[in-house]
């Protein structure tokens, strides 16, 4: 039987999986579509109606300024995919290229890398995040940096982990024996080989990711107003929560389903192609 | 056993060295200068100059950087810009509150999740190894600031059963007591989930293992076998990790101090943000690098002391 189609009816099996990507699904097309399914306009205001709970109307109700929570969570979804989309992917090329550098080049190098890998893995992302912010001002742009710079060491150490294992095997022996150069090694016959388990890890590195962003943005240091982001809804949210405790809920549910989402989808993946991965985690 | 642990105080010197670095270039080097950057645009070019003399900002970066430095080794940080209160002093003012929070949250987080993580591993793939993964993922798929907040609205306003904000009346442990509760239940419970499944995992690897084999065929009771045995080394990756995941905590007891409004590290940085005191930022930022260096040193040292396997091969 083909491989891939063993591996689709696997994942279909999988009910976790499934209800993952339907999830997954849900982010995305919210996010893209969010114009055409916004009720109304997320930055109308409408001051007599604000602070509503739940109505025919405003399905889960207003912010402070009578703002349409249920729109405004809808383009959040949209800050949140653009984080995502773009945090995860150049954190994973850059992850890549020096974990396999670190992998295949000489030692020193290779301890060099690491050291910077743990010691950016290990510090508190919050601290370094508003020691930064604190500097250059709140913005989308600064997030984006934060985000790519934590996430790199998940990446160049699995890349690195593959690359060790794989860079005395016969293939490549063979390969070096023909003169071909580092690169060649790396980019043509390495890079296949390690690419997988690292996808992995994105689709479940995605949540990490919206989370960061989202708790920056609460704390004030992320996207700025009259922007709608999870965060900020959440934080305009804790400030009247006394008054309602309708934006705080409305909030924070898309970070909870986006987060399961993505670790389900994740975690089924990893089971259906590379169940060695199961060990680390 | 000497050899690893000089390695490891050494690469605990690199990384401080190397969070010092960081801070102070990014202190530094950003674009705009550091003197309107601290005071404004309003001060007066004598409190300019002043304020650039003091902080030595005219020496080169280099000289700068090796005072800063040296005085960050005689555990001199600085001084806060506005009241000129040592740095050191209001960090260490605040650890304390940091700490407890931190450990308590651990605390209970390994309590219910270690034997959570048992209760899975032993009969796997049964209706409760289910039910127990799920809940698991649940509490993981919260982010902590998340917890925070819903429990501040749930049990703090709606239902009125804990004190919002504060850590309570200095000298009256009940009153902090109670108000240590929601800021470590928040900060402790997406660590249950991580916790069970570690154990879970580890404690699957290990039943399998020759001398917990051995163990069942001495015929030993099964709760020797699985508490005295196989627990015992299943635990010993859940020490690791959280001696990783230090930081991780840490961002945790951020969200939760700010939301909380409980005194503590975090909220000191958060505040001196605010109000751009970059001194006592950066003061505050070395501190908790030092002490993520020693926590994951203590992790490691206990994992080899545990560890019969690890510490041989040290």
């Amino acid at each position: 039987m083909n491989p891939w189609r063993e591996k689709l009816q696997l994942f279909m099996r999988n009910g976790k999986g499934m209800f993952g990507l339907v999830l997954v699904l849900i982010f995305f097309a919210s996010a893209l579509f969010a114009p055409q399914l916004a009720p109304h306009d997320p930055f109308q205001l409408n001051i007599p109606a604000r602070n509503s709970g739940p109505t025919i109307d405003y399905f889960v109700g207003t912010d402070q300024l009578g703002r349409d929570t249920f729109s405004r969570v809808l383009y959040g979804g949209r800050v949140a995919l653009k984080i995502a989309a773009i945090g995860v992917s150049v954190s994973l090329l850059i992850g890549l290229v020096l974990g396999m550098i670190a992998g295949y080049g000489p030692r020193w190098l290779d301890n060099a890398l690491l050291l910077f890998f743990d010691t950016v893995r290990s510090f508190p992302t919050i601290v370094m995040a508003l020691a930064v912010v604190a500097l250059t001002g709140p913005s989308l742009g600064m997030v984006m940096v934060i985000v790519i710079i934590t996430s790199i060491p998940g990446y160049g150490r699995l890349a690195r982990t593959s690359t060790l294992a794989l860079r005395n095997a016969d293939f490549i022996t063979a390969e070096q024996s023909l003169g071909a150069g580092p690169v060649r090694v790396l980019a043509g016959h390495i890079l296949p080989n390690v690419i997988g388990p690292l996808l992995i890890l994105a689709a479940m590195d995605v949540p990490v990711v919206v989370t960061i962003e989202a708790g920056l943005s609460f704390l004030g240091l992320g996207v700025l107003p009259p922007t709608p982001s999870w965060g900020s809804i959440l934080n305009e949210g804790y400030m009247v929560i006394r008054d309602t405790p309708w934006p705080v809920v409305a909030g924070g549910i898309p970070l909870v389903l986006t987060t399961l989402g993505f670790t389900f989808l994740g975690e089924a993946l990893r089971d259906v192609f590379d169940p060695r991965l199961r060990k680390g985690y | 056993m000497l050899a690893y642990l000089i390695k490891r105080l050494l690469l605990g010197v690199v990384i401080v060295f190397a969070a010092l670095l960081t801070v102070f270039c990014l202190l530094h080097l950003m674009p705009g200068d550091p003197v309107s950057i601290a005071l404004g645009t309003r001060a007066t070019p004598e409190i300019q100059a002043q304020y650039a003399e003091k902080m030595h900002l005219n020496d080169p970066l280099i000289i700068q950087f090796l005072i800063f430095a040296g005085q960050a080794l005689t555990g001199d940080l600085g001084r806060d810009v506005f009241s000129n209160r040592a740095v050191s002093v209001m960090v260490f003012e605040q650890l304390p509150y940091t700490a407890i929070l931190a450990l308590s949250s651990i605390t209970w987080a390994i309590l219910v999740g270690i034997p959570l993580g048992c209760l899975s591993a032993i009969r796997p793939n049964s209706l409760l190894d289910r039910i127990l993964g799920l809940i698991s993922v649940g509490t993981i798929a919260i982010p902590s600031f998340l917890v925070s907040i819903w429990a501040l609205l749930l049990f703090a306003i709606t239902l009125r059963w804990l004190p919002v904000i504060g850590a309570g009346e200095i000298g009256d442990p009940l009153d902090q007591a109670a108000h240590l509760i929601l800021p470590s239940f928040a900060v402790g419970l997406g660590w249950v989930g991580y916790i069970a499944r570690l154990v879970r995992a580890s404690m699957l690897e290990v039943m399998n293992e020759n001398y917990v084999r051995a163990a069942w065929a001495f015929g030993l009771k099964s709760n020797t076998v699985i508490y005295r045995y196989a627990l015992k080394v299943a635990v010993l990756p859940t020490i690791t990790m959280i001696g990783i995941g230090f930081g991780h905590l840490l961002s945790g007891t951020v969200f939760a101090e700010i939301i909380f409004a409980r005194p503590g590290i975090g909220k000191l940085i958060f505040d001196m943000v605010m109000s751009r005191n970059f001194p006592v930022v950066q003061g505050a930022v070395m501190v908790t690098a030092a002490m993520y260096v020693i926590t994951t040193l203590v992790a490691d040292l206990m994992v080899a002391w545990l560890d019969p396997r690890v510490r041989e091969s040290l």
